[in-house]
């Protein structure tokens, strides 16, 4: 059974029809990346397939794990194991990343019925992670995002995504703001995830990303439509081309 | 899916949890107030003359004043005659020890989940109860008394200590005050009374729970602390009161002095009934609360937790009379429903060096409007004062309001004020953001809402922070979702 199976996904924000008839699957253990021009939807359709309010689908289902997750709430699609790493972060003063992420940890385990995780069980879950990604300490203690670097925010959503250990990664634009130091621990972050059983999404704009994180398959998206998917051999292609080399097959 | 503001605009309607009646027999006075019924008061409570002189004087002055109201907060005028200005449980002796409280009584406590038993008293925490006007229980009392601490309820210690009384009565908040405190000093009827004497820190939080239960009666408290050179005090107040159609007021006083060296904070958990969802009954807490640093390096703070009451209307004010002294505010008000809250502080600065600092967070949901009014007031002789002021607003939905008015009058080129503030609505990112970790909408809301006051709950000690944080949840429940 495929691990994701949007069929003929269309969505409408603010009255604008931006998803066009998306239609998108992902086998467990694979790893597919949709990129394309800004304004083509990309963030659009992480946004859809996460849940977010004022995203009206107009068309099409979406089943996650054999289950319809559109009549689901955000919190609920998560639950069941979808991560979305949000292309912008978003700061929540006076809430620690610790706090945040122990709440999140034992609503996903409460979800599935298994015992919340006390302090001392929850620290010994992230410690290792933490070191994974290279983040200090200091991070936990500090209000989430508040403060944090561009790049210091993106490793704190793969550190999440790494903790919460979910079945459906989606990264929306995780390389953009990283420099290439940074790009790397990323990438190997969410390489430690790849696995037979989970699938990831990446989401970006650039090839760069790839070459740390090769995919299976590569989709390109152009004004809510998934106009050509191939291998990793294609993102090299674009890269080389341009969107425009695309243009007539839209 | 509900859209984010539709969800918010699903206003539930929770039910006030506290809102039980307690079926006792009570000695009430008739509604009605003239000079009479002051003296009855006086008489009923077995005063020393110059109390019922003072509360003459105030009663006459009240007469003569006009009831405030301000652009902000409305509410129908408040028919004075109608109000019993004293009601007490019925006793048959006076009570030696907690096994001879009413039984009844006792249940509501334990309803209030008070910690009236000797088991909160290890935990460190001695309560003197407020039920209606007269303290009925008072605890630990003795090894207070061993360190020679005085804590008591105030009709106690107008009995057994009038020269402490007549010394410190009024000498913060004078009878003249303003109208609320003005009646209050005319027709008090109990309240808590502590005295800690040079050199000696407080081993526990002091706590009074009051709670309004008759229909109909006012509560005018009067509270007196009092800390000798170089002594410290940590004082906790936590109110309820039943549920009731009708609007009750309550005007208490609240008076700190803090000599040479001395410390006293003030911690207050606020849940008065805030009246129905469309604003029917609730309480008026018309409340004046106000410390004075009489000698040098005192230190005031008041911290306030403001969840309850149909209209909150409160200043703790400190005068920052002796050099290098300290007053600090931290308040946290939240109104939901219908709810009105007017609060804020005054910081006036006297003495030279002397330092304030003001973080007010105000949280409006529903139809509520909570407005922050503070004064900052540095003197001819303030050389070298601070103050530091913040003022956070947090909107839930888009029908409350918020609404800041700092005033700051600087008269010593050398003193110095800082100001910040920040109006900001719940992010609809934010919530999104909880949400996709797999953190339900109520809880991401508690998490926000918790992260928002964190700076004034840190000034909390640590139980009453965690019931603030409760009590929070509960008063915004359904107010998104
Ligand atoms: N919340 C929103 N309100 C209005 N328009 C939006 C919103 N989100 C996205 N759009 C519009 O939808 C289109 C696709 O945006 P987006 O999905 O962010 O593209 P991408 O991520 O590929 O750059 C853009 O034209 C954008 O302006
Ligand atoms: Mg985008």
């Amino acid at each position: 059974m495929a691990l994701l199976e949007v069929d003929n996904l269309s969505a409408r924000v603010q009255g604008r029809d931006i998803l066009k008839g998306i239609n998108l699957t992902i086998n467990p253990g694979e790893v597919h990346a949709i990129m394309g021009p800004n304004g083509s939807g990309k963030s659009t359709l992480a946004s859809v397939l996460a849940g977010r309010d004022n995203y009206e689908v107009t068309g099409g289902s979406v089943q996650f794990n054999g289950k319809d997750i559109l009549e689901m709430s955000p919190d609920e699609r998560a639950c069941e194991g979808l991560f979305l790493a949000f292309q912008y972060p978003v700061e929540i003063p006076g809430v620690s990343t610790s706090y945040f992420l122990k709440a999140a940890v034992n609503a996903i385990r409460k979800y599935r019925g298994e015992p919340e995780l006390d302090a001392m069980d929850f620290l010994k879950l992230i410690k290792e992670k933490m070191k994974l990604l290279e983040m200090d300490q200091s991070f936990m203690n500090r209000s989430i995002n508040e403060g944090f670097s561009g790049g210091e925010k993106k490793r704190n959503e793969i550190f999440q995504m790494t903790v919460l250990d979910p079945k459906l990664c989606i990264l929306d634009e995780t390389d953009s703001g990283l420099d290439i130091d940074a790009l790397k621990i990323v990438s190997q972050g969410v390489n430690a995830l790849r696995n037979p059983t989970r699938g990831i999404l990446v989401v970006t704009h650039y090839q760069r990303l790839l070459n740390y994180i090769v995919p299976d398959f590569v989709h390109v998206l152009r004004d809510g439509r998934i106009i050509k998917s191939g291998d990793k051999s294609l993102a090299l292609e674009l890269e080389a081309k341009g969107y425009g080399w695309l243009e007539n097959a839209a | 899916m509900p859209t984010e503001t539709s969800a918010i605009e699903t206003m539930a309607n929770k039910e006030y949890k506290w809102g039980f009646v307690t079926d006792l027999e009570s000695d009430t006075l008739p509604p009605g107030l003239n000079e009479d019924t002051v003296r009855a008061i006086s008489a009923l409570k077995n005063e020393p003359s110059f109390l019922t002189e003072w509360r003459l004087k105030a009663f006459r002055h009240w007469q003569t004043m006009t009831e405030p109201h301000w652009p902000n907060v409305k509410f129908a005028p408040i028919d004075y005659q109608a109000v019993s200005y004293y009601s007490a449980p019925k006793k048959k002796k006076t009570l030696a020890s907690l096994d001879e409280v009413d039984p009844e009584l006792l249940k509501t406590y334990e309803k209030l989940g008070v910690p009236l038993h000797e088991q909160k008293i290890f935990a460190g925490v001695a309560v003197d109860a407020v039920f209606d006007s007269v303290s009925v229980a008072t605890t630990f009392k003795e090894k207070l008394a061993e360190m020679g601490i005085i804590f008591c309820s105030f009709s106690e210690a107008v009995q057994k200590h009038p020269e402490l009384i007549k010394k410190y009565l009024g000498s913060v908040v004078p009878y003249s005050d303003n109208f609320f405190a003005t009646l209050n000093s005319a027709v008090f009827s109990d309240g808590s009374f502590c005295y800690v004497p040079k050199g000696v820190q407080c081993p526990m939080e002091l706590s009074t729970y009051f709670r309004i239960n008759e229909r109909n009666t006012g509560q005018f408290e009067r509270t007196l602390i009092i800390a000798d050179e170089g002594a410290s005090v940590s004082y906790l107040e936590g109110c309820t009161a039943p549920m009731r159609d009708e609007n009750q007021l309550h005007a208490a006083v609240v008076e700190l002095v803090a000599l040479g060296d001395a410390r006293i904070k003030y911690s207050t958990v606020q849940n008065w009934y805030p009246g129905d969802k469309d604003g029917k009954g609730g309480i008026y807490n018309f409340v004046t609360k106000r410390g004075k640093c009489l000698g040098d390096n005192s230190r005031i703070s008041w911290t306030q937790v403001e969840t309850g009451s149909a209209i909150t209307w409160k200043y703790p004010s400190v005068i920052l009379q002796g050099d290098n002294s300290v007053g600090e505010f931290y308040s946290v008000a939240l109104t939901n429903h219908r709810q009105q809250a007017d609060t804020g502080t005054k910081m006036i600065h006297i003495g030279r060096n002397t330092r304030s600092t003001i973080v007010s967070k105000g949280i409006s949901a529903g139809f509520g409007q909570n407005t922050y009014r503070g004064l900052v007031k540095i003197l001819k002789h303030a050389t070298g004062a601070r103050n530091y002021t913040q003022c956070d607003s947090m909107l839930i939905g888009d029908k409350c309001g918020a609404h800041t008015f700092p005033y700051i009058e600087v008269r010593n080129t050398s003193a110095r004020a800082e100001h910040e503030a920040s109006t900001s609505k719940i992010g609809e990112d934010q919530l999104f953001y909880c949400k996709q970790r797999g953190i339900s909408l109520e809880d991401a809301v508690n998490m926000i809402i918790n992260g928002f006051c964190k700076e004034v709950f840190k000034e909390l000690p640590m139980e009453f922070a965690v019931e603030a944080q409760k009590l929070l949840g509960v008063s915004l429940e359904g107010s998104v979702g």
